[in-house]
């Protein structure tokens, strides 16, 4: 009688749970649109950016030789010597030169004038690629007249058309042509300071030349094919560099211009990622809610004979599957996101992007979607092992509470290292996806600690003297089976993520915003002789305007530290001072007293040297200090325009460079530089623009050398680029904020299964439908009022640690966008929660129990 | 005639909180094969929970059931799902079939769980056997409370069980329906010579039984 079970199921068809899953999934595709939703936003986001950022880095790859024009160029701000040239030369078949300054220029048919950047050419440069004009022959014709090519947004700027003149110091050159594209420069960069060329044969003639004047000369050069750029070509260019000469490649700017873009790309890779963790927890939540309304049918299942793998199995397929049918679902929406990015990027990437499909990201999105949804829909899914068949006759038996055991432990596990190496993976940064992952779990935990402190305290708090109504509605935070844990925990992510974008958005803008405020200098003129300076400043006063600074600029190179030259004090171990700190020029500015920009760190401030045999000791910026390696009493010998100047560094200051001042990294004190070669820098403030405009033809006509940035115009051209930086992010943050809507609504279904009851129950009860309605209120009040507010603690938290240690600007949260934010989650949990309680208020509790049960 | 189902010295007790329940008592009785037995009692005497002891839902706290000549005190929840999927059909008071699938589809669930060939035609036939031949495409809320207790007495024996446990089978219905339901599951009964325990508070109904148990604060009261 006590025999042992040999019953197997032998024909067990392994393509039933395929079918089952099927059939079942018919009447439950509603109920899993949520999930589908979760996971094609976050995968869309995700693959769209990747997408663009692997077409990015192919074009750059593809059009390296365009962005630079040439094989290779050398420049610096002294022209390259002949003997250094000639050694070049040997590697190459041709060579351009160009000349190129910040100068005004003035448009005589219309009196505009403007700070561009012109470019004085001689050659055929490009070699690849080509500066695009119209007419397209203008790019070569320019170089054999009196002509000139001029952007063609400064042309309309300034209702300027072919054959006028545009005045460059002294000569008036014929614009010939209006130039489109130059090699290697976004439409932002030249927006910032368009561009003039000119034929450099005509560059000594403009007057432009002078001493302190900062130019750069650079020569481009095509490599000979024959060219041997092995033993001699490495020395030529070591040797150049040694002297300061920058020596760019092909490749060092495809790595340069790859790394900016990189940086942006990884920016947005981060928000995706935000819309793809948002969209984890939307599937964790509606699968929880999916898994919930399948018990029942489990238990009867498993009445059948069907063991609890078999079920688990169902379930999973069909998970699967619809994780399958999101992803691709995002992958398609991902595909239309990186054919339109390069749309709306082209403004501030010199790079002509061609969106080609980048199957890789697809293939990765589609595997992903499948990992994330198996993953997560386990956690809600091993629930189902739990379920008794005897709940088949005993309703309210058990619930599918996920309940802490080795295996949701072990998933709950596998879940945090994949979150980890999808980080690894996006970031390229083992660390950094580590800590980021940290922060993840960090807050999860907090906002769980924060919902059961609630549910613990309303408990304890809750007055017996409120109304029926309320006392319903916040009891419903503690009852069994509340929400208020899964609730808080889900909404107040999904806040701090969508709060923390708004917050950092803030943030720029801030910085950016900072320099243009009322009373605030915002007209710098520079490259002022000396012998210009009283009549410079004389016309500054008559034009009414105020002188707030006049600044004398030495330039110089450093030679040595503590006697110690490039190479030396490089090859110290004890020093280690960085070859540029020995490469750049120097300008330099000398006074008796520090300005509100700076603060005094360490050491001491004396300001005058009175004795010409006394030490000099000067002061440095305390962050190139540190990056330099120097300290205080450490000793710097200078070159000043062929002197050698002996000095000690003697304080270390503190300087907000976000101030409109003219800042320097070396300050002199009086009584040392006062007879070096200088120019001026002239600092004022003009509110109108008439007067400005009015003001800067002046100058430009008294003083052609002496240039104007004009703050207000750069400010308008940042907040244009900043503008459309900003799209993109809000582009990619509307993925975001779509899962955070997702999440929301799941998690606050979950709720309504679990109020579903109750409120049937009240109803029979003799509640009347006003009522029922207060009581949902209520409790999604609370619920979405307490996740907003550890949503947005979190994310000022978080923006606050960011603002100080990578910004470092101190975060201020604008009240305002706090209490919107606030409201807007309150009231949307308020929202969408009555919405999705109306069907039990609706109809009759009988009808409800039907449908729903 | 041999015992298909053995119950001795049955106890079950359940923990509710730091309070222990004793739901039943030192149980024991036997069913033969092809006989029809009901337990019978108040709310609250035991009869769901040794309907479950008996058909291997739950797992005793002392004594043994045998189903079969199968133990089922040893056995792990999986070998306990195929001993209902091999020899065990139920049938529910609130019906419980499977929303999402149609009244063929919850009939076919057991014969393609042990992967039977030819299910849907088994199921078909059963079907028609109930009176359902036209409803089969039909999902369980687009039929009334009797069509769809006939459905599930047509899934209870399709696997061909050795013993059907119906809990209350005619609880959730009105009279007329009900008598026509309890009418159907004796024929089909018979038919199949399928031994039959029945749950009910319905005396009529268990007095149409060879053998009937009553239950009284979980101990035999007969």
């Amino acid at each position: 009688m006590d025999k042992k079970i040999t019953i197997q199921q032998e024909k067990y068809s392994r393509s039933w749970p395929l079918r089952m899953a099927w059939r079942d999934s018919r009447k439950s595709r509603g109920k899993l649109m949520l999930f589908i939703a979760s996971i094609s936003l976050g995968i869309a986001a995700l693959v769209g950016i990747t997408s663009f950022r692997e077409n990015l880095m192919d074009e750059i790859d593809d059009q390296a030789r365009s962005l630079l024009g040439a094989d290779f160029s050398v420049d610096d701000r002294t022209p390259l010597p002949d003997s250094l040239f000639n050694k070049f030369a040997k590697f190459s078949s041709l060579q351009s030169k160009e000349t190129s300054f910040s100068s005004m220029v003035l448009f005589p048919s219309t009196g505009g004038t403007r700070l561009v950047q012109v470019r004085a050419l001689e050659g055929d440069y490009p070699y690849y690629g080509s500066i695009e004009t119209d007419p397209p022959e203008a790019s070569k014709a320019f170089r054999q007249s009196q002509s000139a090519i001029v952007d063609e947004k400064l042309l309309l700027q300034y209702n300027a058309e072919l054959g006028d003149s545009v005045r460059v110091g002294n000569l008036a050159f014929e614009i010939v042509g209006e130039v489109k594209k130059i090699p290697g420069q976004s439409d932002v960069g030249t927006s910032v300071a368009p561009v003039v060329y000119i034929p450099r044969q005509f560059l000594e003639e403009t007057g432009l030349i002078k001493k302190g004047s900062r130019i750069r000369y650079t020569t481009y050069f095509q490599f000979d094919p024959e060219a041997d750029t092995t033993g001699q070509w490495s020395n030529t260019v070591e040797q150049s560099e040694s002297l300061g000469y920058d020596v760019d490649t092909i490749e060092e700017k495809k790595d340069d211009t790859g790394r900016a873009f990189r940086d942006l790309s990884s920016f947005l890779e981060l928000i995706a990622f935000t819309a793809l963790l948002l969209g984890c927890l939307g599937v964790a939540s509606s699968i929880y809610v999916y898994v919930k309304s399948k018990v029942p049918s489990v238990a009867v299942l498993r009445c059948l004979g069907m063991k609890a793998s078999q079920a688990i199995s169902i379930y999973l397929i069909q998970v699967a599957i619809f994780g399958l049918i999101g992803s691709v679902i995002g992958c398609i929406i991902g595909v239309v996101i990186h054919l339109y990015l390069p749309e709306i990027t082209k403004a501030f990437i010199p790079i002509d992007i061609t969106p080609v499909i980048y199957w890789p990201a697809i293939y990765v999105g589609v595997l992903l979607g499948i990992i994330i949804s198996v993953l997560f829909g386990l956690l809600s899914l091993v629930g189902l092992r739990k379920v008794s068949p005897l709940s088949a006759i005993r309703s309210g038996f058990e619930s599918t509470k996920i309940k802490w055991d080795k295996l949701v432990g072990l998933i709950g596990l596998t879940v945090v290292f994949f979150i980890y190496l999808a980080l690894w993976w996006q970031l390229s940064d083992a660390f950094f996806a580590l800590v980021y992952t940290g922060i993840l779990i960090g807050s999860i935990l907090l906002l769980f600690g924060i919902g059961k402190a609630l549910s613990w305290g309303m408990k304890r708090v809750l007055p017996s003297s409120l109304s029926f109504v309320w006392r319903q509605g916040m009891s419903n935070l503690y009852r069994p089976n509340n929400q208020t844990v899964v609730l808080v925990t889900t909404l107040g992510l999904s806040t701090a993520l969508l709060a923390m974008l708004y917050f950092m958005q803030d943030l720029l803008v801030q910085r950016v915003s900072m320099a243009g405020e009322n009373e605030r200098p915002n007209t710098v003129l520079f490259d002022i002789q000396s012998s210009q300076k009283e009549e410079l400043r004389q016309m500054t006063q008559d034009f009414d305007l105020p002188v707030m600074q006049d600044v004398p600029v030495v330039t110089m190179r450093l030679l040595e530290v503590n006697g110690k030259n490039k190479n030396e004090a490089w090859n110290d171990s004890t020093e280690r001072v960085p070859g540029w700190a020995f490469n750049r020029e120097y300008r330099v500015t000398y006074r008796d007293s520090l300005i509100t920009s700076e603060t005094l760190v360490k050491g001491n401030w004396n300001g005058q040297v009175s004795n010409p045999a006394d030490s000099i000791f000067i002061s440095l910026s305390e962050g190139y200090a540190e990056n330099m390696n120097v300290d205080i009493g450490d000793e710097l010998l200078f070159n000043v325009q062929g002197a050698l100047v002996k000095t000690y560094v003697g304080s270390l200051r503190d300087i907000d460079w976000r101030r409109v001042q003219t800042n320097f990294l070396v300050l002199f004190p009086e009584g040392v530089l006062e007879r070096a070669p200088q120019f001026h820098v002239l600092i004022t403030r003009i509110n109108r623009t008439d007067v400005s405009a009015r003001f800067q033809q002046a100058v430009v006509r008294q003083f052609p050398n002496v240039s104007i940035i004009d703050l207000e115009l750069i400010l308008k051209t940042l907040e244009e680029v900043l503008g459309k930086v900003a799209f993109v992010i809000q582009f990619m943050g509307l993925f975001s904020i779509g899962t955070g809507l997702v999440v929301m609504i799941s998690a606050i279904i979950l709720s309504r299964f679990q109020r579903m009851q109750e409120n049937v129950l009240l109803r029979t009860l003799g509640a009347a439908k006003n009522q029922l309605w207060k009581i949902i209120a209520a409790e999604y009040f609370f619920l979405g009022g307490l996740g907003a507010i550890a949503g947005l603690a979190l994310a000022m938290l978080f923006t606050s640690l960011l603002g100080t240690f990578v910004f470092e600007f101190t975060f201020i949260p604008n009240f305002l966008q706090v209490i919107a934010i606030f409201l807007v989650v309150t009231i949307s949990s308020v929202l969408v929660g009555l919405f999705n309680s109306r069907n039990i208020i609706r109809h009759s509790p009988l009808e409800v129990l039907r449908n729903e049960l | 005639m041999s015992s298909i189902l053995s119950v001795e010295q049955v106890s079950k007790i359940y923990q509710s909180g730091s309070r222990t329940v004793q739901v039943l008592d030192e149980i024991n009785f036997d069913v033969s094969e092809g006989k029809t037995m009901a337990i019978v009692g108040p709310s609250g005497s035991g009869k769901t929970t040794l309907l479950g002891l008996c058909a291997g839902l739950d797992h005793v706290s002392d004594g043994s059931v045998t189903l079969n000549n199968v133990l089922l005190n040893k056995l792990s929840e999986d070998e306990l799902a195929l001993v209902r999927n091999k020899y065990v059909g139920f049938v529910f008071q609130n019906f419980q079939l499977i929303p999402t699938l149609t009244a063929l589809e919850n009939v076919m669930v057991p014969l393609e769980l042990r992967g039977i060939d030819g299910a849907k035609g088994i199921s078909e036939d059963l079907l028609t056997r109930v009176g359902l031949e036209d409803r089969m495409d039909h999902y369980p809320t687009q039929l009334s409370g009797g069509e769809q207790q006939r459905v599930a007495i047509a899934r209870a024996f399709s696997n061909d069980p050795k013993i059907l446990f119906a809990d209350e089978p005619t609880g959730n219905l009105d009279e007329e329906t009900g008598k026509a339901v309890e009418d159907l599951l004796f024929e089909i009964n018979k038919e199949k010579g399928t031994t039959l325990v029945i749950v009910t508070h319905d005396i009529d109904l268990a007095n149409k039984t060879d053998q009937i148990i009553r239950l009284k604060g979980g101990k035999i009261a007969n």
